[in-house]
């Protein structure tokens, strides 16, 4: 009703403000409102680094005509004495769907893949509609506005928030009392992407986030092909891709890891975003920082669980217990570290929780300058609309927030959201404050009645004697309605306050229905209380590790220099026993006996066998996505993209003497994507796992999964073993085609694709290809020859006993299973005497995991091909270290123990093939990244750190904070069938 | 490489295509002499002598007894004898390639289906139970997989040429898939990746109890009518069937355990046990034995010891549990891998005898067949090998005998015949 009433009032007074001079009007005669405005006595945040106290606020028509000390008010100036109010420059989101109808889903028919796009005259794939426009799309929301209006926007930034490009935004001024001829500040604001595909489309590719992150890098090869009008059909998509590329871009990352992400796409074209976060980029804080972004991050702080029952705690990660402690001191971090940022409600199940979460992000050390900022102009400027919104400044929208004071402090009252100069009530101003406590006298009964609360939201209590009353108050606009029951009856008051009164007078109705004149005295003002303690403690944080889970290392490991006594050292070649080992400067630097380094931490190994770091050819740990299944081509995409170096199973496989891993693609389609070879360098980030100089490679994959055989697949090509070498013949051949166009100096469309296998023919980029039958394999072989290259590595190779002899001679390499088989048709004939075989055959042999369990013990798998063959000592721990190191072309750094290769080293309690042999230390480039006493500290120290939150989080159910149920965030483990 | 290529064209000459044919009864008596014998109960003889007639043994102790060799004298200085590796829970025979659907038997349509009985279902040929045994696995438990009773399963000796012939005890006992508190997220109806509570799991625990004592009630009377499912429960109450319960969690072994047994259930087995260790006390308060999670496996959380799936037989053999391991969660051709799931123990501490006695004479114990199998003792099943090494190690695994019952079994396989048939061809290209 208040709201209506002030609406009301306002329409005299601005009717006009914003009707344009040439529409007729048919509803009255025209007229027109030049009045001033003047807001006075007001402590002004013109700015958030410039404020004015005492100050005058002038408007006129919807902008800011004047601010500061001494305003001369024009004669028609409504004037109002704020009486040391505070106004703030309303609020802007970045990040908003506000009046976007939410996209529908495609309806699914069926199980089958689409492979094509749905669309005509647009970009092949359905993902990529830069040619939305949210503004065609847009319907101003009343409703909504006022939500928004009551947080404190004043301004947002609306797109269609689905797909991958996105289209642009639209830029609203939440005006309700206008229309879209004047609130839309900008048509097309920004330019908008994402890692997501669109759900309108059941169009297959990408099915990964390196697909999404292939297909952007495409989208801007093809627009630049496009753009040069060497392109002779039309696509919308690609026009309005170039059309908006002057306007902000802007990505929706979502994450830390896909922060970084965005951001290297960006980098390769020249582009920097403005990327939406994921409220967790104080765990890579250094790596967001490197990206120079501006973000836009959500308050989106976790409840905490509810850990009141002991069996479902134990389903909650550390992790994510730890990042209910810390999200709040997420804001805090980005700002200590310089890092522009502005808030979005994003994210957020409710926008009440918005400010609040604010202050609370404030309590975590978030400096409220920075947080006015991020609330005022950085979004202004990640816009690029400074000069008209984000400060008071003259000439600028008059969009502002009068507050009873700091709008940081959660007893101040939001009175009014002003926008395009049009004024709305959100609590209102005059609100006459009647807290106190009263002696109530109504019908000859006395009752001791106590009004407290916020000003605008006054709680009542009602007594009689000592035996307190159900009852309930309302205080609107001056009046006042309350109740209370008594023995089963009610009575009902209501009353009109008048200014500066200690007595509150009315009707009551009695139960009866007899009304009566009740006075209640005021006997006692209110005191507002100190402000509990609630606000003023900053809570505990518990440290961020690196990286961020339980496993963690406290502190990044260092080189040493280390001294390895009296070990029986398996170099590789032979075994020494009683031998030192000296590591230096991350190299091996002596082999010997009696060595002696001062400074050197001195491992006594008496006992224990000292080997190379163990390398598996074929994982898929540390990956976020493994296959992109959308296209039987995925040449584009790249593991180097999608490394998770959250992965527990890091330091598992570290526990195990993992120090070196292929991360492959899988084997969804004949042709897979790019390699990353990572060192498990666990709490580093995504980009240092990177083995330094990385060869490359890429997985290609034969045989059942590529046919896909064995689910419910029809449609896509190939179906059949014969159609699978037509599409590597086809492909090589236009790689060839593509690679010597381009070496011919002429104007070709750069294509990732064909670079990728040209680098191939080029003898530049290796295949690791997944393979099961002899017939198979034949067949790679012979393509590969007849385009004049060779093979690299067979991986699974089950088979390749049968063909050891051809493999030999062509000169490829064979990573296998130690003893799997007869899983699917296509292993019936796999053996474990596959590795001694080839091996006795002049393949170079590997023993691979592509198992997050297996690889964690492969020195026992090697062990198991001298059971199965029989293979010697030497040969059989080569299988899993030198060999490997051999097929990724790293010999030369990681694989055995040679003065000047790289010191990455296990020393084990045991034997090094026996099952009972234990990894104590393992070591990458001379830093101890697992350390078996180091691991007994941390057991002890998750432990402790478990119980400090789950008490923390008991206490904060106890003092009223809400809660979530108890979930276990787990990612799936994969392998190469993984879609 | 050269040495191995030269027994192998000793060897080529016997290879064929089919299965390996069933060994023959033995008829004369055999002593296995000057091995050091791992008698699968915790004991062992070092310089042993063992000797076996008619498949029952009627020998075991040290060789410096001065008593007569009888039989077949087979030296085996240097080497190691241990009681054949039963392997439970299994649905080996069952089903012979994963992916290919015709192949598989292993699960029947239905939630509470104890009816349903493995043993005739059981492929005494399939080329993967044959794998089994050149690592020393000679015994099965062959159970029904999915749903939550499963069926009934039965136990079985890998050396038959049909499932009546390769049955040692039918019809041992149900398995039922205790219900979870915590389920994954059906990610691909867009709920969360990992566990959520499970708000069904009261209810199902409910449809599990309503089963029993419906079941139970049942077994009380003589039926006009018959119910197949509560009639496949009678042996359940009166002891002659065991109930195989499989749960991880805390609250779920709990609330399995103390249903089954107020619900009349006389034998209990519980099979995972992930966090069995937080309720050792009830389980040895009701003298429940745990078929243990086997330890090639990884951790279920984030937080927990790397090394936990590893030692967790451990814990629960030192909190004084019967403990036997099983590797239900495998791929079936994973079961030849069971000595080194023991052996993975002896790096956690264990005693390597103990570790032997998890998948031989505890499995027995707990599986109801140690009055023949599962230990080296006089009167019981000659079901033994002869390794070269440890056993328990993969360079000591390296069988050169395996008896089943007394029989001289072949340690040939499909993977045997394939490798000799191949070097073959490679040493005749004279590689």
């Amino acid at each position: 009703m208040k709201m209506r009433l002030v609406a009301l009032a306002l329409c005299w007074c601005s009717a006009s403000l914003f009707a344009q001079d040439y529409f007729p009007s048919n509803d009255g005669v025209k007229s027109k409102n030049n009045n001033y405005r003047a807001f006075t006595n007001a402590k002004i945040y013109v700015t958030p680094d410039q404020i004015i106290t005492n100050g005058t606020l002038l408007i006129q028509n919807g902008k800011v005509v004047s601010v500061g000390k001494n305003v001369s008010l024009p004669q028609n100036t409504i004037v109002e004495d704020l009486n040391g109010k505070s106004i703030y420059p309303s609020f802007i989101d970045v990040f908003s769907d506000f009046g976007i109808e939410k996209p529908k889903r495609a309806s699914g028919s069926g199980r089958a893949s689409q492979y094509g796009p749905s669309r005509e005259g647009f970009y092949w794939n359905d993902h990529i509609m830069p040619e939305t426009d949210a503004i065609a799309k847009f319907k101003f929301d009343d409703k909504k506005a006022k939500e928004l209006r009551e947080v404190g926007f004043g301004v947002v930034n609306a797109h269609v928030n689905d797909g991958i490009a996105r289209g642009t935004g639209v830029l609203v001024a939440l005006n309700s009392d206008g229309n879209d001829a004047d609130r839309i500040l900008e048509d097309e604001s920004a330019q908008f992407f994402s890692f997501e595909k669109s759900v309108t489309s059941r169009q297959s590719y990408p099915t990964s986030l390196m697909g999404a992150t292939a297909l952007m890098r495409q989208l801007y090869h093809d627009a630049d092909w496009y753009a040069k009008g060497n392109v002779a059909t039309k696509d919308r998509s690609i026009e309005a891709l170039l059309a908006n590329k002057n306007m902000p871009q802007i990505f929706a990352a979502g994450d830390n890891g896909n922060i970084m992400r965005a951001d290297k796409v960006g980098d390769q074209f020249g582009i920097q975003y403005s990327i939406l976060g994921g409220g967790d980029e104080y765990q890579f804080i250094d790596q967001v920082k490197q990206t120079n972004a501006k973000l836009i991050i959500p308050v989106n702080f976790p409840d905490a669980y509810d850990v009141s029952n002991p069996f479902a705690a134990k389903y909650v990660n550390l992790s994510d217990m730890r990042h209910w402690n810390l999200a709040p001191s997420n804001p805090s971090v980005l700002a200590k570290n310089g890092v522009d940022f502005t808030f979005t409600l994003h994210d957020l199940k409710s926008s009440k929780k918005f400010m609040e979460n604010i202050i609370k992000a404030i309590n975590y050390g978030l400096d409220k300058t920075v947080a006015l900022k991020a609330l005022t102009t950085v979004p202004a400027m990640v816009l690029g609309q400074s000069n008209s919104i984000g400060t008071l400044e003259k000439g600028k929208q008059a969009n502002f927030l009068i507050t009873s004071g700091d709008i940081f402090e959660s007893n101040t009252t939001l009175f009014e959201n002003w926008v395009q100069g049009k004024k709305n009530v959100i609590n209102t101003m005059d609100q006459k404050d009647i807290r106190g406590d009263y002696d109530l006298v109504v019908d000859g009964k006395t009752y001791k009645m106590s009004i407290t609360g916020a000003l605008s939201k006054p709680k009542l209590k009602v007594k009689k004697d000592s035996t307190t009353l159900k009852s309930k108050l309302d205080y609107n606009a001056d009046w006042i309605s309350f109740s209370f029951t008594e023995d089963d009856n009610v009575l009902r008051f209501t009353g009109l306050v008048s200014p500066n009164t200690t007595v509150l007078t009315g009707n009551s109705i009695l139960p009866k229905g007899k009304e009566v004149v009740y006075t209640a005295n005021q006997t006692k003002t209110f005191q507002e209380k100190e402000e509990e303690n609630k606000t003023a403690d900053k809570p505990e944080l518990v440290a961020v590790t690196y990286p961020n889970i339980g496993l963690g290392n406290t502190s990044l490991p260092k080189q040493e220099t280390l001294l390895f006594k009296n070990a029986t050292v398996w170099t590789g070649m032979e075994k020494l026993e009683n031998t030192d080992v000296l590591v230096k400067n991350g190299k091996i630097a002596k082999i010997g006996t009696n060595l002696n380094a001062s400074g050197a931490k001195t491992i006594d190994a008496t006992g224990k066998h000292l080997t190379a770091g163990v390398v598996d050819e074929h994982s898929h740990i540390a990956g976020l996505s493994i296959n992109e299944a959308g296209h039987n081509s995925s040449a584009e995409v790249k593991m180097a993209d999608v490394v998770d170096p959250k992965d527990v199973n890091i330091y598992r496989n570290l526990a195990g003497g993992v120090t070196t891993i292929q991360l492959l693609h899988g084997s969804a389609n004949p042709i897979g994507g790019r390699s990353a070879i990572l060192r498990l360098k666990w709490g580093e980030s995504a980009d240092n796992l990177l083995f330094p100089d990385m060869p490359k490679f890429i997985k290609f994959a034969l045989g059942e999964n590529v046919k896909q055989s064995n689910w419910q697949s029809f449609s896509r090509f190939p179906q059949t073993r014969m159609g699978v070498e037509q599409v590597f013949m086809n492909y090589f051949q236009r790689a060839k085609e593509y690679d010597e166009l381009k070496k011919s100096g002429a104007p070709y469309r750069v294509d990732e694709e064909m670079e990728v296998l040209a680098e191939i023919l080029n003898g530049e980029r290796f295949i690791s290809c997944h393979s099961y039958v002899q017939s198979e394999i034949n067949m790679l072989m012979k393509v590969a020859e007849k385009f004049g290259f060779r093979v690299n590595t067979f991986t699974h190779i089950l088979e390749g006993y049968k063909v050891a002899d051809k493999m030999a001679e062509h000169g490829v390499g064979g990573s296998t299973f130690s003893d799997w088989w007869a899983y699917k048709y296509e292993v019936k004939d796999a053996i474990p005497y596959n590795a001694a075989i080839m091996a006795s055959q002049g393949v170079t042999v590997a023993i691979n995991s592509d198992d997050a369990e297996m690889s964690r013990r492969l020195n026992q798998e090697a062990g198991k091909t001298m059971k199965y063959g029989g293979m010697s000592e030497i040969e059989a721990w080569k299988t899993v270290t030198l060999n490997p190191a051999k097929l990724l072309h790293i010999d030369h750094k990681v694989g055995s123990i040679e003065v000047g290769k790289d010191a990455d080293l296990v020393l084990w309690s045991d034997y090094p093939m026996s099952v009972y042999a234990k990894a104590e230390k393992t070591i990458i480039e001379g830093a101890v990244y697992f350390d078996l006493e180091e691991d007994l500290k941390k057991r002890d120290a998750i432990t402790a750190e478990r119980a400090k939150l789950i008490n923390m989080m008991l206490q904060d159910k106890a003092t009223g904070g809400k809660t979530q149920a108890p979930v276990q965030r787990k990612k799936p483990l994969f392998e190469c069938e993984t879609l | 490489m050269k040495n191995i290529i030269v027994t192998l064209s000793l060897l080529v000459g016997i290879t064929s295509w089919a299965q390996q044919t069933p060994a023959a009864a033995q008829t004369s008596p055999i002593s296995i002499e000057g091995a050091t014998a791992h008698l699968g109960n915790g004991e062992v003889i070092e310089n042993a002598l063992i000797m076996f007639q008619d498949g029952k043994l009627t020998y075991v102790g040290s060789a410096n007894a001065k008593i007569a060799r009888a039989g077949t004298v087979i030296k085996a200085d240097g080497k190691h004898v241990y009681p054949g590796i039963i392997a439970p829970a299994k649905s080996l025979g069952l089903v012979e390639i994963d992916a290919v659907r015709p192949t598989r038997d292993m699960d029947e349509i239905g939630e509470m289906i104890p009816h349903v009985r493995s043993i005739i279902a059981y492929n005494a040929e399939s080329q993967v139970v044959e794998s089994m045994r050149p690592n020393g696995v000679l015994v099965g438990q062959i159970a029904p997989q999915g749903g939550t009773i499963s069926g009934t399963s039965s136990i079985v000796q890998f050396d038959a040429w049909n499932w009546e012939d390769a049955a040692i005890k039918t019809d041992d006992g149900i398995h039922l898939h205790w219900p979870s508190t915590y389920r994954r997220g059906r990610w691909w109806l867009g709920e969360p990746r990992g566990y959520a509570p499970d708000k069904e799991y009261e209810n199902n625990v409910t449809t599990i109890k309503e089963f029993l004592a419906n079941s139970k009630a049942y077994g009380k009377t003589s039926n006009a009518e018959e119910n197949p499912a509560f009639a496949a429960m009678k042996g359940v109450f009166d002891g002659n069937k065991k109930v195989y319960v499989y749960a991880h969690g805390e609250k779920e072994i709990a609330d399995a355990v103390n249903n089954l047994k107020n619900s009349g259930v006389a034998e209990v087995i519980l099979v995972g046990g992930y966090y069995a260790p937080k309720v050792a006390s009830l389980l040895k308060k009701h003298s429940i034995p745990v078929l243990v999670r086997h330890t090639h496996n990884l951790p279920l959380t984030e937080d927990d010891d790397y090394d936990y799936p590893y030692k967790l037989p451990k814990l629960l053999v030192d909190a004084g549990l019967t403990v036997g391991m099983q590797n239900e969660d495998a791929s079936n051709f994973q079961t030849r891998n069971l000595p080194f799931y023991a052996g993975q123990l002896v790096g956690q501490g264990m005693d390597k005898e103990v570790a032997l006695q998890l998948i031989t004479g505890n499995n027995a114990k707990i599986l109801g067949i140690d009055k023949n199998y599962g230990t080296l003792e006089v009167g019981k099943s000659a079901t033994l090998f002869i390794s070269e090494g440890d056993a328990l190690d993969m360079q000591g695994n390296s069988l050169t005998k395996a008896f089943i019952d007394g029989r001289d079994i072949s340690l040939e396989t499909h993977q045997t015949k394939l490798w000799k048939r191949y070097m073959g061809k490679y040493e005749a290209q004279g590689k």
